[in-house]
Order: C-alpha cells, then structure tokens, then sequence
C-alpha cells in the first residue's frame, strides 16, 4: 500500500499559510479584548502606532512591553472608550510628554522646516538641475570646453 | 570662486547641524509642564493608605517631588543623597512611589532610610502619566504657587543640585529653607 506523504515544500507551504492565517488579534499586545466596533479599534490601533514610547524611544507603545507603554495604552483605551477623538488624546499626551512623543509631529511653527524641507529640497534640486541643463544647452555641441 | 564657495559652505551648514545634533542627549525630553501649574493629584499615602497626599500637602512650599521605585536603580544610587538632604532641613521632599510594591517600598524605606515627608503610592502610574513622568528617578522642583521649576531625570546628586536646583530655588526665596507661605 502506498502511504500519502506530503513531500517537505508543500509541509512548509501549509505552516507558513496556517501561520499567516492567525488571527491578527493572536498579537494583541493589550490583556483588555479589543473595542467592539472595529473602526474604534481601527484608530486606537493607528494611534498607539503613532505615539513614541519615551522608555524605549525607538519604539511606538503598539510595539513596547515597557510598563509605562502599557499604561499609556491603557489610559488611551479609557479616553477612547469614552469617545475622546484622536485629537484630544494626541493633546493629552503632547501637555504631558511634549511633542517629542509624536512619531508624526504636528504641523506648526516649531515644524515647519521638518515638514517644508523635503520639498524645499526637492525644488531647489530641480532649480539646479534646470540651470546646469540650460548652460549645457548654450554650448555649442562639438564646442571645447575653454579652461 | 562659486564653485568653490557653495559646497564648502553646504559643507559648513550640515557639520554645524551634525555637532549640535549629536551632541544633545536624545534621552533627554524637555517637560512641557516647565513654568507651567503642577498637574493636580491625590492618591493614598504608602504608609498610611487610610490617608492621602496630593496637590494640598506642597501647597505654599518650595518643595520637591521625587519619583521613585524599588525597581529603579538609579533611585537607589540617589537615595544617600536625598537622605543627606532631607537631614539638612532645607527642603521638603515629597516622594511619588511609582508602580511599586507596597510592602517592598515600605522594606526600602526602613532598610535604606526615609528622606520624604510622605510618599504617595502611584500603583497604576496614572499621576505618573499626568507629571509626564516615564524614567525614575525624576524630581520636580515645586515653587510656593505649584508652578513646576524643573525637573531633573536621572539620580540627583550634590552637582546636579548646586547646579540646577540651587540657584532656581534661591529666586523664589534666598537661602534655604525657604520660609513657609503665610496666609495672609
């Protein structure tokens, strides 16, 4: 009798599929069960995924097990659940934590230089990259370049 | 001449950002409570829990505020100096036990001495959170009116208070200790 056996690759296909199949809540890293409503669940996910744990800074408080990010949760948690919008939460933690606590600084004043100067940059790229293409043009095609 | 002048100075421009940007302390983040009223709070106290401590008890004082934890090593390296200075009689130190343990608080202020007029006891970190605190040890420095002086994050020691605290204390009343607030 010959006995099925599922060859190696395909072992390895079906793990990693079952795998990617968990659900996503199998990572939570919060002990409450997520909100209900799946759109507030939606922005308090993207929220804590903007917000920098101060411990650990290179981390947002989705990512950190630090205590003070799993109390920060929990107090965003609460806000939400008593229907605080992103932005009063964002307030709540700028007038404690300062802005530095904001992976996405607000556009203000203080800011305008971070969030300008990309595309500062960018235009003065081009205003250079223009004025090198015109005085190539000017020159003669077989011209010699004088010393 | 143009040629040479932009990158050179392109050049400049970035190294002057780079010393200063890698010099600053990126562990370092300013409080946004400076200048500003200190955050209310009452909770109960570590070794009374029948009784509170909050805003009333540093009301009309020039006091301290000192975040600490039996967790926390660097409120174990500043606790000989706190004690010094509580011992000194210049300044009223308040302490917030943050996330603690009680029993094992209350074993560390017996064990290693107890340089606070009271402590008040943050089990969830959520006066914490309202101080912007996130490394013990932190001290505030508290004027009469509860506006916030500074704050210092890391263990205090005799430098870092001749340097930071002592002159800001010294504008709000000269020399310690800083005489009560008399109700007038």
């Amino acid at each position: 009798m010959i006995r099925a056996v599922t060859p190696a690759p395909v072992r390895m296909l079906m793990l990693v599929t079952a795998w990617a199949l968990l659900p996503a809540t199998a990572w939570a890293i919060d002990p409450e069960p997520p909100f209900e409503d799946p759109q507030l669940e939606a922005q308090y996910q993207a929220l804590i995924n903007e917000v920098r744990c101060l411990v650990c800074q290179n981390q947002t408080i989705a990512d950190s097990n630090a205590p003070l990010a799993a109390d920060l949760r929990r107090e965003i948690r609460e806000m939400m659940g008593e229907g605080a919008g992103r932005g009063e939460v964002v307030d709540f933690l700028v007038a404690r934590y300062g802005e530095f606590v904001l992976y996405r600084p607000r556009f203000q004043p203080s800011t305008w230089a971070l969030w300008g100067g990309p595309a500062f940059f960018v235009i003065l790229g081009m205003v250079v990259f223009a004025r090198i293409l015109r005085a190539r043009m000017a020159q003669p095609l077989e011209g010699e370049e004088s010393p | 001449m143009w040629r040479y002048l932009v990158p050179v100075s392109i050049f400049a421009v970035l190294a002057a950002f780079f010393y200063r940007g890698l010099s600053l302390n990126p562990g370092y983040v300013p409080s946004p409570l400076l200048g500003k009223p200190a955050p209310e709070f009452e909770l109960p106290r570590l070794k009374d829990p029948a009784a509170t401590m909050g805003s009333r008890d540093l009301d009309g004082q020039v006091a301290l505020l000192n975040v600490w934890a039996t967790w926390c090593v660097g409120c174990r390296q500043e606790h000989g100096f706190l004690v010094d200075l509580a011992e000194s009689g210049g300044i009223p130190i308040y302490g917030l036990n943050w996330k603690d343990d009680r029993q094992t608080a209350l074993n560390w202020l017996t064990d290693l001495g107890d340089p606070y007029v009271a402590s008040a006891f943050d089990e969830l970190g959520e006066v914490a959170i309202d101080w912007g605190v996130y490394g013990a040890p932190e001290t505030f420095l508290l004027a009469r009116d509860g506006t916030v002086l500074h704050k210092h994050i890391a263990p205090l020691d005799e430098e870092i208070w001749a340097r930071d605290f002592l002159p800001r204390i010294a504008e709000q009343c000269g020399s310690l200790p800083c005489p009560l607030e008399t109700g007038e």
